[in-house]
C-alpha cells in the first residue's frame, strides 16, 4: 500500500475512479453526493479527461451510454431521485451490454423524501429498477477504505462482463472523513473493446451497439446470453464478510454503514453474555446466498437490520429458506438505529 | 463505360423497410453520399433514434449506436467527448427530437457539442401509427387529433430551426426539403456543410429536413410530395437560419 490520507467518502470515490483509469464523468448535481462532481470538475482537466454537467440525469446516463459505446471507462453518480431518472438508460445499457459504473449515495424517499441516509433503494438496485430481465452488480461498501477499493474493482468488473456496476452507499459514508490508504498502482485489468464504436478506419466491418432485437428468436437468445452471464457473475463475484459467526445465539445481517453499528452492538452484547454474529453482504447482487445457506442452522434466529421498511430481509429469508426465523428491524426517513435499540431487539427475539 | 450513378459505399446493399413514397430513404442516401464525398466513413459514428428509422444502424457502413427515444444528442455527446476525432451524427424524427428529446437537443446545442443532427420532420409520429407530433400542422388530422389540430386543445407547432438558432452554441442551422430534385440537391449541400462544420470544429450543426409520411398522412406518394410543397413549406420556411457564411 502507498499514500495514506484523510478524505471525505465522496471524494475518495472520485479519486478511486481516476486511479482506475476513468477519464469521463457525466452527472447532474444532487445532495448528498455532489462532492464527486466537484472533485471531477477540478481533476479531469489534469488528466486530459472529460467532465460534463448534463442537463438532467436522463441526459447524463445517455452520455454514459455513448461514452461506454465508444470504449471509455465512464462514471456517473447521483442520489435516489436522480437514480430513478437514470433507470431508462440503465436498462438500455444493460441490453446493449455496455460497461459503466454508477454511484448511488442513497437518500430517503419516496418522492423528494429527504437528504439523510437511507437504504431504501435496495429493491430498485438489486431487483431491477428499469424494465426488462437485467441485473447489475451492486457493491455496498461500509468504510471509506472500502469505498476506494470497491470503486476500483467496480470498473474492472464492469469491463470484464460488460455490465453496469453500481456502488451503493449513503450520506454517512459519502460525507464521512476517514483515513484511506491508496495503492501505489491500481490493477487495471485490460478488457477486450473490439466491439466499441470508435470508427471503422475502413479496416473492419462496422460495429453496432444496440438493445433492440425485433426478431423474437434472436431476442430470446440475447436474453439467454445475458442470463448465462449473470450466472457466471454469481459464481465469480459474490462478496461477503462473515464476522463472529462461530456458535452465535443470533446472526444479524446488515450492509453498508449499518454493519458498522452492528459491530459495536456485538461488543456490547458480548459483555452481557450474548453472542451475535454478523453476515455483511458486500455484493448486494450477486447476493451471498450460499453463505446464508451455510449458516442457516447455526444460530437460533436471524435479524436483518436496515435503513428501510424491510427490503434485504426478503433475500435473507429466501436464502435461510425457513430453517430459522428471520426477523427485521429498520428505521426510515433518515433515522439511524441506536446500538441500544438493536440490542433490545436481539434480547426480545432471544427471550 | 464510365459509372455515373452507384450506391454510395457508406450505405449497405440492403433494401430498406420504409413504406413506398417515404422520403426517409432519400435522406439516408444523401447522408451516405456526403460521407463518401468527404471520405469520412472510417471515422463517422451515427446514432439511430426511436421512430421508423430505429434500425437504420443496419443500413450504414460506418459504426452505429442505437439510442433511446429522444436521447440521441446525449448519446452523441458521450461518443464525441470520448473520441473528438470521430464525426458524430444523430438521425432523429420530430417526435424523437422535438417532443421527448427536447431537453437533449436544446442542451447539446447550448453546449455547442461538435456533432451534426439530421432532423427529419414529417409532422407526425410515423412508427406508432400516425399520432400528433409537436410539428403537426394546425388543423392536420392525426390519430390523436382526429378533428384536426386545434390551438385551444393542442397548442401550436414547434419550429425547431427558429428555436435552436437563438442559441449561441448552434452555429449552423438550416431547413431543407426532399420533395423534388432541386430541393434534394439543396438538402445534400446543407448536410455536407453540417458535416464540414463539425470537421472544422465549429460547434453544433443541425439540418431539418421536411419529409413525407404518405402512410399516416393518408395520401398517395405523389400527393404527399405536393403536401410538403403546399402545406408544410408555407409554415416551415426553407433556408439557412445560421452559419451560411461560416468558412469550413
Ligand atoms: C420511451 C418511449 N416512449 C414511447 C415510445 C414509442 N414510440 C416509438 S417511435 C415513436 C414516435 C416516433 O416519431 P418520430 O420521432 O416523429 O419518428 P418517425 O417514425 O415519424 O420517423 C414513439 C412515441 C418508445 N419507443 N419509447
Ligand atoms: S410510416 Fe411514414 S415515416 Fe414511417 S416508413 Fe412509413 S411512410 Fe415513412
Ligand atoms: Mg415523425
Amino acid at each position: 500500500m502507498g499514500e495514506k490520507l484523510l478524505m471525505k467518502g465522496n471524494e475518495v470515490i472520485a479519486e478511486a475512479a481516476l486511479r482506475a483509469g476513468c477519464k469521463h464523468y457525466f452527472g447532474y448535481p444532487i445532495t448528498p453526493q455532489t462532492e464527486i462532481a466537484h472533485y471531477m470538475a477540478k481533476k479531469m482537466p489534469e488528466v486530459d479527461g472529460v467532465f460534463v454537467q448534463a442537463e438532467s440525469e436522463v441526459a447524463a446516463i445517455n452520455m454514459v451510454y455513448g461514452a461506454a459505446a465508444a470504449g471509455a471507462r465512464v462514471l456517473t453518480s447521483s442520489s435516489s431521485p436522480g437514480i430513478s431518472l437514470k433507470q431508462e438508460g440503465i436498462s438500455y445499457i444493460a441490453g446493449a451490454e455496455l460497461p459503466c459504473v454508477i454511484v448511488n449515495i442513497v437518500r430517503c424517499g419516496p418522492g423528494l423524501g429527504g437528504i439523510l441516509p437511507a437504504q431504501c433503494d435496495y429493491f430498485q438496485a438489486v431487483k431491477g429498477g428499469g424494465h426488462g430481465d437485467y441485473k447489475m452488480v451492486v457493491l455496498a461498501p461500509s468504510s471509506v477504505q472500502e469505498l476506494y477499493e470497491l470503486t476500483v474493482d467496480a470498473f474492472n468488473i464492469a469491463d470484464k462482463y460488460r455490465i453496469v456496476t453500481m456502488i451503493m452507499g449513503d450520506g454517512i459514508l459519502g460525507q464521512m472523513m476517514e483515513a484511506v490508504e491508496f495503492r501505489n498502482q491500481e490493477e487495471i485489468i485490460p478488457a477486450d473493446k473490439s466491439w466499441a464504436t470508435t470508427g471503422t478506419e475502413m479496416k473492419r466491418d462496422n460495429n453496432m451497439v444496440t438493445s433492440i432485437y425485433i426478431n423474437p428468436e434472436m431476442l430470446e437468445k440475447h436474453n439467454q446470453k445475458l442470463q448465462a452471464k449473470y450466472k457466471q457473475i454469481e459464481e465469480n463475484e459474490t462478496r461477503v464478510e462473515v464476522y463472529n459467526c462461530e456458535n452465535p445465539d443470533i446472526i444479524i445481517t446488515a450492509f453498508g454503514t449499518v454493519a458498522r453499528i452492528v459491530k459495536n452492538v456485538i461488543k456490547t452484547a458480548e459483555k452481557e453474555g450474548i453472542k451475535i454474529g454478523l453476515i455483511r453482504p458486500i455484493s448486494l447482487w450477486p447476493f451471498p446466498t450460499q453463505e446464508f445457506e451455510k449458516y442457516a442452522e447455526v444460530p437460533k434466529a436471524f435479524l436483518s437490520v436496515e435503513l428501510n421498511a424491510g427490503q434485504m430481509v426478503e433475500d435473507v429469508k429466501l436464502a435461510v429458506n425457513g430453517k430459522r426465523p428471520v426477523h427485521f428491524y429498520g428505521r426510515m426517513g433518515g433515522m439511524i438505529p441506536s446500538q441500544q435499540e438493536i440490542l433490545d431487539k436481539v434480547k426480545e427475539i432471544l427471550k | 463505360m464510365a459509372t455515373v450513378f452507384k450506391r454510395p459505399h457508406a450505405l449497405k446493399d440492403l433494401s430498406m423497410h420504409y413504406c413506398p413514397g417515404c422520403t426517409h430513404g432519400i435522406v439516408h442516401r444523401l447522408i451516405a453520399e456526403v460521407i463518401d464525398e468527404l471520405g469520412i466513413e472510417g471515422k463517422t459514428i451515427g446514432v439511430s433514434p426511436v421512430g421508423c428509422t430505429y434500425n437504420n444502424y443496419e443500413y450504414f457502413n460506418c459504426d452505429m449506436v442505437q439510442a433511446a427515444h429522444g436521447r440521441a444528442p446525449a448519446v452523441g455527446t458521450g461518443i464525441k467527448r470520448v473520441n473528438p476525432d470521430n464525426l458524430v451524427f444523430t438521425y432523429q424524427g420530430d417526435g424523437d427530437l422535438a417532443a421527448i428529446g427536447t431537453a437533449e437537443i436544446v442542451h447539446a446545442a447550448t453546449r455547442g457539442e461538435k456533432i451534426t443532427s439530421i432532423f427529419v420532420n414529417n409532422a407526425i409520429y410515423g412508427m406508432t401509427s400516425g399520432q400528433m407530433a409537436p410539428t403537426t400542422l394546425m388543423n392536420q388530422v392525426t390519430t390523436t387529433s382526429p378533428f384536426g389540430r386545434k390551438p385551444d386543445l393542442h397548442g401550436f407547432p414547434v419550429k425547431v430551426c427558429e428555436l435552436l438558432s437563438t442559441l449561441e452554441g448552434a452555429v449552423y442551422v438550416e431547413r431543407v426539403s426532399v420533395h423534388d430534385i432541386k430541393n434534394i440537391m439543396n438538402a445534400k449541400k446543407a448536410i455536407k456543410k453540417a458535416f464540414q462544420i463539425q470537421m472544422a470544429g465549429k460547434g453544433f450543426a443541425i439540418v431539418e429536413i421536411l419529409s413525407t409520411c404518405p402512410t399516416n398522412w393518408g395520401l398517395k406518394p405523389v400527393d404527399a410530395l405536393k403536401w410538403v410543397q403546399d402545406k408544410m413549406i408555407p409554415f416551415y420556411p426553407l433556408g439557412n437560419f445560421k452559419g451560411k457564411d461560416l468558412e469550413v
